[in-house]
């Protein structure tokens, strides 16, 4: 039965069911995809990507001793190899080609293209040699072709960490990991290399605010407390007050903060080389530059003081400062989205494309996902279910008359057309798999899950 | 749907078999690239160990009384509060069996205690009978929207005979769904 179903609908050219186009082939875009594909039988949709591979931070963000959480790469696989789906990676949208001709082309467009800016701490010496978003060095350690050359220098004891969140969390414990625990992942082999000979060997891991405010959560928390030949190095006066707090905690941040408790008390091995600890009530004001003037040699911060209760504890100064000697500075502070197009509305402030519910402000038939419509906050279940919420409201839109169905869209014929015009190299996704195949080949020569391949022109060249 | 509508007709003895999904990628003998395209037609399952519903039935009929004890009865209580009642083994696992059934549990990170999606309520009376969660499903578990004291993650419940009528209920985890104007933490 299902054989005979897929011949009828193969004939999508003359098809007159709903064509959708998403922009970013990140978990948010695949996600929303599959729910579309699953609510309407008579939907196409098409995945537009600005690199040749497909999966974003699953493949970029997401650690590399985190395999498991990778495994959603085979729901996405799933997804695009759906007969009614399908994506067009090496495709630059607001370059190659406009949101307006996009919306030409479908009924919907939904943008899923996340955020790939960074919150700059705003203090002079953030420009120093030395200073790296953690965007950047994530995108280092996992092949992000625009990071390759970031070559930080590794040769300093103390590194501090700005921010307290998972990122943070995934930085300092890559820093700080046996090169055994990383050998075998997906790590790139210059990271693997150039950390195997790292002489860091102590990590900060710097907030704003209090232990009841940190935003990271308790696996990651977990994995560097277990971490092998590391010690915590807390400061006790940061926790006062906190053991009397635990009693009225909601579960998860209960037992977050009853973790880092422990960590105060017990500390861990003396005799490990390694040391990290979190450091509370601090904010950076400025770096500060070595003798010769020419990189970061340390970090001032200025310790504040909590005002407030609940969810809306703030910081504020005491007028208290206090430096600290490091050679690698790491800003953890957030994620940023840009405006993809001058005709898609964006609010500067938040960094988001303005919407209700998902649906673009005062732009019929545009629709955001993911990070880009929410900010860069929560981890990839997170960003499922907000893009059901935003398939729903899209279905929903095309239910209640919201989209002209009626009229005829030629969707990826027009486009591929287009772009072809225009010089573009599409990456269909079996051209993907075969780029995937190589990075896997190399890998297994390596020892490890795969060997990616850190330069656009190469998967273009791969991807033939 | 024509082939649906005589299915359901011929299939009286699972009233909610018109609730198995047409949607191949929930299906794990799709995933798994087993599937022959049989399994809707002929409702038979090409591997025997990935049972439907209505091989564990067609099983049923010449099976000795011992297999008959080892049904497990379980509800599933869908986003809407549909009830699912479907019909499982000994030794099922709650998600998987969800995915067979078409309820709209993800399972993001398959099975690995990676991530949170596939959280469900259990029954008070069958969560007791659960076996404690080990660490790394409670620090999981920490990550879910409305967690709630009978939270557990269902690709870590394995089914037993004393959890016949365990009733499972998927929390109401979209904006589209929160009638308190909850917004679920960022991390």
């Amino acid at each position: 039965i299902w054989g005979s179903h897929i011949c009828r609908v193969r004939g999508l050219s003359s098809s007159s069911g709903p064509r959708v186009c998403i922009v970013g082939g990140g978990p948010a875009g695949f996600y929303t995809a599959q729910q579309l594909l699953k609510a309407r039988q008579d939907a196409a949709v098409d995945i537009y990507e600005r690199l040749p591979v497909p999966f974003g931070l699953v493949r970029f963000g997401v650690a590399p001793d985190h395999p498991e959480v990778k495994n959603v790469i085979n729901t996405f696989t799933q997804t695009a190899q759906h007969e009614r789906c399908s994506f067009h990676g090496n495709v630059n949208v607001g370059k190659d080609v406009t949101i307006d001709e996009l919306r030409q082309a479908y009924h919907a467009v939904v943008l899923s293209y996340g955020a790939e800016g960074n919150r700059s701490m705003g203090i002079p010496g953030e420009d120093l040699p030395g200073v790296f978003s953690a965007k950047d060095f994530v995108g280092w350690y996992n092949g992000l072709p625009s990071n390759k050359e970031l070559h930080p220098d590794l040769s300093f004891e103390t590194a501090v960490i700005l921010g307290q969140g998972n990122v943070a969390l995934d930085v300092a414990r890559i820093l700080l990991a046996p090169v055994e625990m990383l050998k075998e992942t997906d790590i790139t082999q210059n990271a693997l290399e150039a950390l195997a000979g790292s002489k860091v060997r102590r990590v900060l891991i710097v907030g704003r605010r209090g232990p009841l405010q940190i935003a990271c959560t308790i696996k990651e928390l977990r994995e560097m407390v277990n971490l092998p030949n590391t010690r915590a190095d807390m400061l006790p006066a940061d926790f006062e007050g906190i053991a009397e707090a635990l009693k009225d905690l909601p579960r998860p941040r209960k037992r977050l903060t009853e973790l880092m408790m422990k960590a105060v008390k017990e500390g861990g091995d003396d005799k490990a080389e390694k040391c990290w600890g979190l450091r509370f009530f601090r904010s950076p004001v400025e770096v500060l530059a070595g003798a010769d003037e020419k990189r970061a040699a340390g970090i001032r911060l200025a310790l504040n003081k909590l005002e407030g209760s609940g969810e809306s504890v703030r910081a504020e100064v005491t007028g208290q400062l206090e430096d600290v000697d490091c050679g690698l500075i790491i800003s953890s502070i957030g994620y940023k989205s840009i405006p993809i197009d001058p005709a898609v509305p964006f609010d500067p402030r938040r960094a988001i494309v303005p919407n209700e519910m998902g649906r673009v402000q005062d732009t019929a038939g545009l629709y955001c996902s993911g990070w880009v419509k929410r900010g860069p906050t929560g981890v990839i279940a997170t960003t499922m279910n907000d893009s059901f919420d935003t398939a729903r409201v899209l279905i929903q839109d095309m239910e209640a008359g919201k989209l002209d169905l009626s009229v005829n869209k030629p969707g990826a014929q027009a486009i591929t057309a287009l772009l072809q015009t225009r010089g573009v190299r599409m990456v269909l996704f079996s051209q993907w798999e075969k780029i995937n195949a190589e990075e896997e080949k190399r890998g297994k020569s390596l020892g490890k899950a795969r060997e990616k391949l850190l330069d656009v022109d190469e998967m273009l060249c791969r991807a033939k | 749907m024509a082939a649906f509508t005589a299915v359901r007709a011929a299939v009286s003895f699972t009233q909610r078999f018109v609730r198995v999904s047409r949607d191949c990628s929930v299906c794990p003998l799709y995933r798994l690239n087993v599937c022959t395209g049989a399994a809707v037609d002929g409702f038979s399952a090409p591997n025997r160990r990935l049972r439907t519903s209505i091989g564990v039935c067609q099983s049923a009929d010449s099976s000795s009384p011992e297999e008959d004890q080892r049904v497990v009865n379980v509800v599933f209580i869908d986003r809407s509060g549909q009830r699912i009642p479907v019909k499982a083994r000994v030794g099922d696992n709650a998600l998987h069996l969800a995915h067979k059934h078409g309820i709209e549990l993800e399972g993001a990170c398959e099975a690995s205690l990676a991530c949170s999606t596939c959280h469900v309520y259990v029954s008070s009376e069958h969560y007791e009978k659960l076996p404690e969660p080990e660490e790394r499903e409670d620090d999981m578990l920490d990550m879910a929207p409305m967690l709630q004291e009978n939270s557990r993650l269902s690709c870590q419940i394995i089914l037993t005979p004393e959890l016949d009528g365990m009733e499972l209920t998927l929390p109401k985890v979209t904006r589209n769904f929160y009638v308190d104007g909850h917004v679920p933490k960022p991390h």
